[in-house]
């Protein structure tokens, strides 16, 4: 009896007896010897980096100093009374608060735009994508020329409607709006595609449903698309607020943070006070902190993320 | 008006508005390369359109000569095929763990991977920078690929391919004979080839186009990337006001990837589309 049951699993599942517990035991050390490439390079480049900024930022540490002096949190303090630090965070903010809702909003609208059958859907589509695929400092190298005053596009182009002679970069009030008008240039293509294939996962009875109620095309996209496109949205949201406190190429080339640090973003104010002021205490305070504003952005991506993988499984 | 006449009029309407938007978008980038092929030194207002008279190559022959752009050419290629050739390793190896294999602290080691997707390697500037001094890989190649070879967005956009991946091919597979790398290469790799595809272009692209990294950790020309010879050049010609010659630097520089996108459309669009869904 026995054994009839034990040569029955044997034909209904091979398997069974391919892999037996004790073989899976002796492979125990497998799966970490698989993660253990991945984990090297994570250690040395993601987390112990993060510690070591922690460290750093306890240090008085620059060019002229030859030994690293414990100063505990003097960096930070020295922070707090920074007006320049409290004009980059007012600067981030402002960026922040200009590029993600705009980019996000256009994304959207150009997605939903796109979102049928025509001959020229994928031209279209392609105009508002290829941005992604060029170089930051490259599309800011155009961009230069765009806002140059007397003869740039835009005062070629646009005199009747901005007024010519507008020195776009060399403005105060000006250089983070066109820095801004730039990123958002070059980023809503990429945020479209996302829109995109979430429109692909609505059904199209729905729509159905709502025309036999009679809803307006407003109507339907307030009840359906909007709300359905959901977890998309805020998607993009966390994605672009990750990327605004990361994209500084363009300010490299195009205002060196200027005109009076009013273009001036936190993660160009580290690599200014690293690498041409040579304060590395400051800085690594600094990276701390940027750490700190996308860990907060991340505890909320978490909860997003972790859903996204729930709906797919 | 009739609906079919309405409906066209509409469709007439997306065609000239969405155009017009269209065409403002891709308007800087016609105005770079017609501007590109200008006589070198003409300015004046119509530098601003995109008609030119005479096209020319003179420009690129002297942005050519300006800069080294066989050597950043060359640079590029090494570091954004080395990335990804090693992520390809590494990301296959522990996406496979992850995807199939039980152990302890799973969850753990996978949480401390996604770790690398929140605090993106450009926040690390700095301790990264001190890390490669003390390795001595400044001014190298290598000091600017090292800190990308694990990805953790790689190896969670690989994890849910070989999670559908069926049991029973992997099981006719050790039936075989096969260990587990031959069967990560004969079935997993395989199967998951658009996925590797997909990531490999979104790989590509990002490391070729970025700037800072590799502006840090180079000081001279012996390793430099294009982005950062394209930066260097645009300084030095922007205080000319020598726009032709800056055009030209920029097509130079943005003319591999937007060729082979000409070529690969589809697939760029599809794999950077899938790259949000999944990551």
């Amino acid at each position: 009896m026995q054994d009839q049951t034990e040569v029955r699993r044997f034909v209904a599942s091979p398997v069974a007896l391919a892999r037996p517990a004790a073989l899976r035991r002796r492979w125990r050390v497998q799966p970490y010897l698989f993660l253990l490439p991945s984990l090297a390079f994570l250690a040395t480049f993601t987390y112990y980096p993060i510690l070591s900024s922690l460290e750093m930022s306890l240090y008085r540490v620059t060019a002229t100093v030859s030994h690293p002096t414990f100063t505990g949190l003097r960096n930070y303090a020295g922070l707090a009374t920074d007006p320049i630090f409290r004009q980059v965070l007012r600067n981030s903010a402002e960026f922040l608060a200009g590029t993600v809702p705009v980019t996000v909003a256009l994304a959207l609208v150009l997605a939903l735009l796109l979102n049928r059958a025509h001959a020229l859907t994928t031209p279209f589509r392609t105009a508002f994508f290829y941005p992604t695929l060029l170089p930051l400092v490259g599309a800011a190298a155009i961009w230069l020329f765009v806002y140059t005053p007397g003869y740039g596009l835009i005062d070629v182009y646009l005199r009747a409607i901005v007024g010519g002679g507008v020195n776009w970069l060399g403005s105060p009030a000006l250089a983070l709006p066109a820095v801004m008008i730039l990123t958002i240039w070059k980023n809503a293509g990429y945020y479209m595609l996302f829109y995109l294939a979430g429109l692909q996962t609505i059904p199209a009875e729905l729509y159905e449903a709502g025309r036999l109620e009679g809803a307006s095309g407003w109507q339907q996209f307030r009840a359906i698309t909007f709300p359905l496109l959901g977890p998309t949205t805020l998607f993009v949201l966390l994605i672009a607020s990750i990327n605004a406190f990361q994209s500084v190429d363009q300010i490299w080339l195009m205002t060196g943070g200027g005109p009076d640090n009013t273009t001036n973003l936190l993660l160009f104010y580290i690599y200014q006070v690293a690498f041409m002021f040579f304060d590395l205490g400051k800085a690594a305070a600094l990276t701390v902190f940027l750490l700190a504003v996308l860990m907060a952005i991340a505890a909320l991506s978490f909860g997003v993320l972790e859903r996204r993988i729930h709906y797919e499984v | 008006m009739t609906p079919r006449g309405s409906r066209q009029l509409v469709t007439a309407l997306w065609a000239l508005g969405v155009g017009a938007m269209a065409f403002v978008w891709v308007f800087p980038l016609l105005w770079a390369f017609s501007t590109s092929l200008r006589a070198p030194g003409q300015l004046g207002s119509q530098i601003a359109s995109l008609w030119v008279h005479h096209p020319t190559f003179a420009n690129f022959r002297e942005a050519w000569s300006d800069a080294p752009f066989l050597r950043l050419y060359y640079n590029t290629a090494v570091v954004v095929f080395g990335i990804l050739g090693v992520q390809l390793v590494t990301i296959t190896l522990a996406a496979y763990a992850f995807a199939r294999l039980q152990f302890p602290g799973r969850d753990l080691l996978f949480r401390l991977f996604l770790l690398q997707l929140m605090v993106a390697p450009s926040a690390l500037i700095l301790p990264n920078f001190v890390t490669i001094r003390a390795l001595g890989l400044l001014n190298t190649r290598l000091g600017i690929m090292i800190p990308y070879f694990a990805s953790a967005f790689g190896t969670f956009l690989l994890r849910q391919a070989f999670r559908s991946v069926p049991r029973d091919l992997e099981d006719a597979a050790a039936i075989d004979g096969c260990n587990s790398l031959q069967t990560i290469w004969h079935v997993f790799v395989p199967l998951a080839r658009p996925t590797l595809v997909a990531f490999s272009i979104v790989s590509i692209v990002y490391h070729y186009n970025e700037f800072l990294w590799p502006l840090i950790i180079t000081d001279t020309e012996r390793a430099r990337t294009v982005t950062v010879g394209l930066a260097s050049f645009t300084q030095s010609a922007e205080s000319g006001a020598q726009w032709n010659l800056i055009a030209a630097g920029t097509v130079i520089v943005i003319l591999p990837l937007l060729a082979v996108f000409v070529l690969f459309q589809r697939k760029f669009v599809e794999s950077f589309m899938y790259s949000g869904l999944k990551g």
